[in-house]
């Protein structure tokens, strides 16, 4: 007999159970997932039918390699990657990447040097938990963000928004550790310049003055 | 450390893997720079933002047409062993 007041099984033992041929076990980790795998899709591709489709193709591939998921990272981070494949496989048919082969996208051609220093520094007018209540901000933030280079979106995509480690995110891009970084640091840079031209206080604007210490 | 200093310490600093010496020497540069610490809130928060938005749902329709399609395949792969 199952326990109803169990807990919830964890997604490792829903991985055993639909391994050993349980559909439900396996509908269960779909249900789970299936929210932040089209949000992901959706936020890297910005068209409903490529993000169903990705989606898809990734549930199906999750299922098909099942049997192959050893759960050396999280059974998320396996299928956040898979979709991520899926994603970027869907943008270079498009020709929407910017850096269209995988190898260009995993060029070290990103230096420090390059990086602009933030421009409007204010202090935001509304905390993010306030903010969070508003429908305006999620049309800010996506916009934000559909306005930053694919490779940037990715990464913070990835890392910021899904948690990944830099490590983690670095192996699903097929990137180095140092790139990620850079170009993690790059997008945090401009979405915080964006959302800050929105979202600041023009009262308490500040003019950077370079400051030195002893 | 000096302002343009930031950027290099930036993500570990919000990220909270920074060196311990280094972290200090930024907070110390912080304490008397208010720029970079309005930087420093306002990528923390950016960061916060999107972490706490809510995922989209999926269209019913796509939700229904999903599982059905995985239940089929399930279905052919564990019923052809």
């Amino acid at each position: 007999m199952t326990d109803r007041t169990a807990p919830d099984p964890s997604d490792d033992e829903l991985v055993l159970r639909a391994k050993a041929g349980e559909l439900s076990a396996f509908e269960n980790l779909v249900q789970r997932h299936e929210k932040r795998v089209y949000s992901l899709a959706l936020r890297l591709l910005r068209q409903e039918q490529d993000a169903e489709d990705v989606t898809q193709q990734t549930f199906l591939s999750a299922l098909e390699h099942l049997a192959g998921f050893r759960g050396e990272a999280g059974f998320a981070t396996w299928l956040l990657r898979i979709a991520t494949h899926a994603a970027l496989k869907t943008l270079r048919k498009q020709g929407g990447l910017q850096r269209v082969s995988l190898e260009a996208a995993t060029e070290n051609t990103e230096n420090e040097q390059a990086i602009p220093h933030p421009e409007y520094i204010a202090d935001w007018r509304q905390s993010p938990a306030q903010l969070v209540e508003r429908n305006e901000t999620r049309r800010l933030l996506d916009e934000a963000l559909a306005s930053l280079d694919e490779k940037h979106r990715l990464v913070f995509l990835l890392r910021d928004v899904e948690g990944l480690s830099v490590r983690e995110t670095a192996e699903a891009l097929g990137l180095g550790e140092a790139n990620v970084k850079v170009r993690l640091l790059r997008a945090r840079l401009q979405l915080r310049e964006l959302l800050t031209r929105t979202l600041g206080d023009p009262e308490s604007r500040v003019s950077r003055a370079p400051h030195h210490h002893g | 450390m000096k302002c343009e200093d930031m950027l290099a310490v930036l993500n570990e600093y919000v990220d909270g893997t920074i060196d311990p010496s280094i972290c200090a020497e930024f907070e110390q540069h912080m304490a008397g720079c208010n720029p970079c610490q309005v930087v420093v809130d306002n990528i923390r928060q950016t960061i916060t933002l999107y972490k706490n938005g809510q995922p989209y749902e999926l269209p019913v329709r796509f939700r229904e047409q999903l599982h059905e399609a995985l239940r089929e395949r399930w279905k052919d792969k564990f019923s052809a062993k």
